[in-house]
């Protein structure tokens, strides 16, 4: 079997407890992106999301274990993944589109400053800021406007692979709509791999074509892959429609509510820890080929 | 009518003036003509010109005479006071920049790197209660030069709070920005400049201004060590003169020009100041 794009390998991390003994946030996690592929992360807070995602923009070294992506190993962070920060991460002394030009001169040093804001202004109007509004600075924006300022500098680098935490997080639904309407775009306009930590049941399943399933920390597991068997192009009213959606939303509440509790704080042994693989098809007929497993699944999602 | 809140201030500020000069000129007893004398005053000396505290009028007179000719050159003893401003000036700024040229860099590095600190804190902690002053003997000696030991002075004054203030603003940047530097690719040379400096600026520029503030303060003393030129220097001379008008008029003028410095650093902290 050929290695995925990006290829998480063992990976392990400890923190110091503070009591001064170690805290194991995740042990052995073992899994795999394709290229082009979108993938939803789903935890509850804390279990070691924002961690998984440092270690894969190459900002923090795992206790153990390795990441690879494209077959070379992640060492230190690289302008082919780009971060869209839990906290914004926006540069405070320059104003909105300052900050996007600031990473689009990084990634395009060659180019000249008008093609630099020309580049730069286009993904702001692409997040929905225009007009003065990217002159101000990010204490005179809102929440949700830093957000998407923090979105347009990732968007408009296009890395190979975009690290998303919990982009949406500080915008109201009707933007957040537009938002995830617009990155569905640029997703499907390019061979760009997305991996993106929510918080949101609907908006993993109306983005992603597979969601990893996190118990809780520590000793957290990446316990499930969830394949979401609704085709593309996903318009949100539509979905809810498809006979998938409820049986996939369904399986994913459940797991949140109780099994990520049940199946948290086990030791890995050493063992790599893959997460199983979950594929809920309600528009086939009868499951085929290793369908015993996902039965007894389907059964719990659907009485 | 309503009075803007700066409107009061400004209208108590010169009331609180007025009243002050009026005390001050109330205050002093006039001098007594030399008919008015007694003859036994007159044998003590007491017809000499008494030096006593002069009152405002007599300073208004004085600021009047030498502003309206600031840079006269009479002699050594007898410069105008542009010139011996300009030369505290002139000295204040050579030994500050200098102290710049070493601490910026220097507290740059410090607040890189834990180990810089950890190896240079001791000798900071020791040399920076040194009274700039005390130096004075020492420079006199070994630079041999009266106009080098007081620049001296000033730089070794000056460099300590941009020295630390550099280091502490340096070494507080928020590894977030850090990050967004290390995601962008960007080398440690443009990081410093990009992220790093802009980030650390305002309490760079508040150790520059504390610093010239200190600067000021000193160059006052050092010049009435070292002697010939200054307004230190020239605030000693006109005190040797007993012209205290002249004294008190070049303390006013000394206020004048810390305040004018201070204001300058402080408008190059706001311009340099962003909000989180
Ligand atoms: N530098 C650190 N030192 C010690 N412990 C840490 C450190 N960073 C994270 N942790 C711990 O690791 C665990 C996972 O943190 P992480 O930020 O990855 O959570 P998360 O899944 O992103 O949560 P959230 O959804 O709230 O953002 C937490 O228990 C946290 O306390
Ligand atoms: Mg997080």
């Amino acid at each position: 079997m050929s290695k995925p794009f990006l290829s998480v390998e063992s990976l392990t991390q400890k923190f110091p407890d503070g009591k001064g003994g170690t805290m194991t946030v995740f042990e052995d996690a073992t899994f795999g992106v394709e290229k082009g592929e979108f993938v939803c992360i789903l935890g509850h807070s804390g279990c070691g999301k924002s961690t998984i995602m440092n270690i894969l923009a190459g900002l923090a070294e795992p206790t153990s274990g390795v990441v690879k992506m494209d077959g070379f190993e992640v060492s230190g962070p690289s302008l082919d993944r780009g971060v869209v920060f839990q906290n914004y991460s926006l540069l405070p002394w320059l104003s909105a589109l300052r900050n996007v030009m600031f990473g689009v001169k990084a990634r395009n040093p060659g180019w000249s400053r008008a093609k630099v804001t020309e580049h730069s202004e286009k993904y702001l109007a692409m997040v929905g800021l225009e007009g003065d509004a990217i002159h101000r600075k990010p204490a005179q924006l809102s929440g949700g406007m830093r957000q998407r300022v923090s979105i347009a500098r990732a968007f408009a680098n296009h890395p190979k692979l975009l690290l998303l935490d919990e982009p949406f997080g500080a915008l109201d639904a009707l933007t957040r709509g537009t938002i995830q309407d617009e990155l569905l775009k640029i997703w499907s306009g390019t061979q760009q791999t997305v991996f993106m930590i929510t918080h949101d049941i609907d908006e993993a399943i109306l983005l992603a074509d597979r969601i990893l399933l996190m118990t809780n920390g520590p000793h957290a597991r990446v316990a499930e892959s969830v394949e979401i068997t609704i085709p593309r192009p996903r318009n949100r009213t539509e979905i809810v429609e498809h006979p998938n959606y409820y049986a996939i939303r369904n399986h994913l509440v459940q797991f949140l509510g109780r099994r990520s509790k049940e199946l948290s704080g086990r030791p890995s042994n050493g063992e790599a820890q893959t997460p199983e693989t979950v594929r809920i098809d309600m528009t086939e007929s009868a499951p085929t080929g290793g369908g015993g497993e996902e039965n007894p699944r389907l059964r719990a999602v659907t009485n | 009518m309503t009075l803007s809140l700066n409107q009061k201030a400004a209208i108590l500020s010169i009331v609180l003036l007025a009243v002050g000069l009026l005390a001050w000129e109330a205050a002093i007893p006039a001098q007594k003509t030399l008919e008015e004398m007694t003859e036994y005053e007159r044998l003590t000396g007491g017809g000499a010109q008494k030096a006593g505290v002069p009152p405002p009028s007599q300073v208004l007179g004085k600021a009047w005479e030498q502003l309206s000719n600031p840079f006269y050159d009479a002699g050594p003893n007898d410069k105008g006071i542009g010139i011996q401003i300009g030369y505290s000036i002139y000295r204040v700024l050579t030994g500050y920049a200098l102290a710049a040229l070493v601490a910026l860099p220097l507290g740059f590095l410090i607040g890189m790197s834990p180990v810089a600190y950890k190896a240079l804190n001791p000798f900071i902690q020791v040399l920076r209660p040194i009274s700039p002053l005390a130096w004075m003997p020492l420079a006199l000696f070994i630079i041999q030069d009266s106009e080098a030991s007081a620049i001296f002075v000033i730089f070794i004054c000056s460099i300590w709070p941009m020295l630390i203030n550099t280091a502490f603003g340096v070494a507080g940047v928020r590894s977030d920005w850090v990050n967004v530097a290390r995601t962008h690719e960007l080398g440690a040379l443009k990081t410093a400049f990009t992220v790093i400096l802009p980030a650390a600026a305002p309490t760079i520029i508040t150790g520059m201004r504390i610093s010239i503030g200190i600067a000021w303060l000193v160059i006052v003393a050092a010049e009435m060590l070292v002697g010939g030129t200054g307004i230190g220097y020239y605030v000693w001379n006109e005190w040797n003169n007993l012209d205290l008008t002249s004294v008190i008029f070049s303390i006013l003028m000394i206020g004048v020009v810390g305040m004018l410095l201070d204001s300058a650093f402080g408008a190059l902290q706001r311009a340099v100041a962003y909000a989180e």
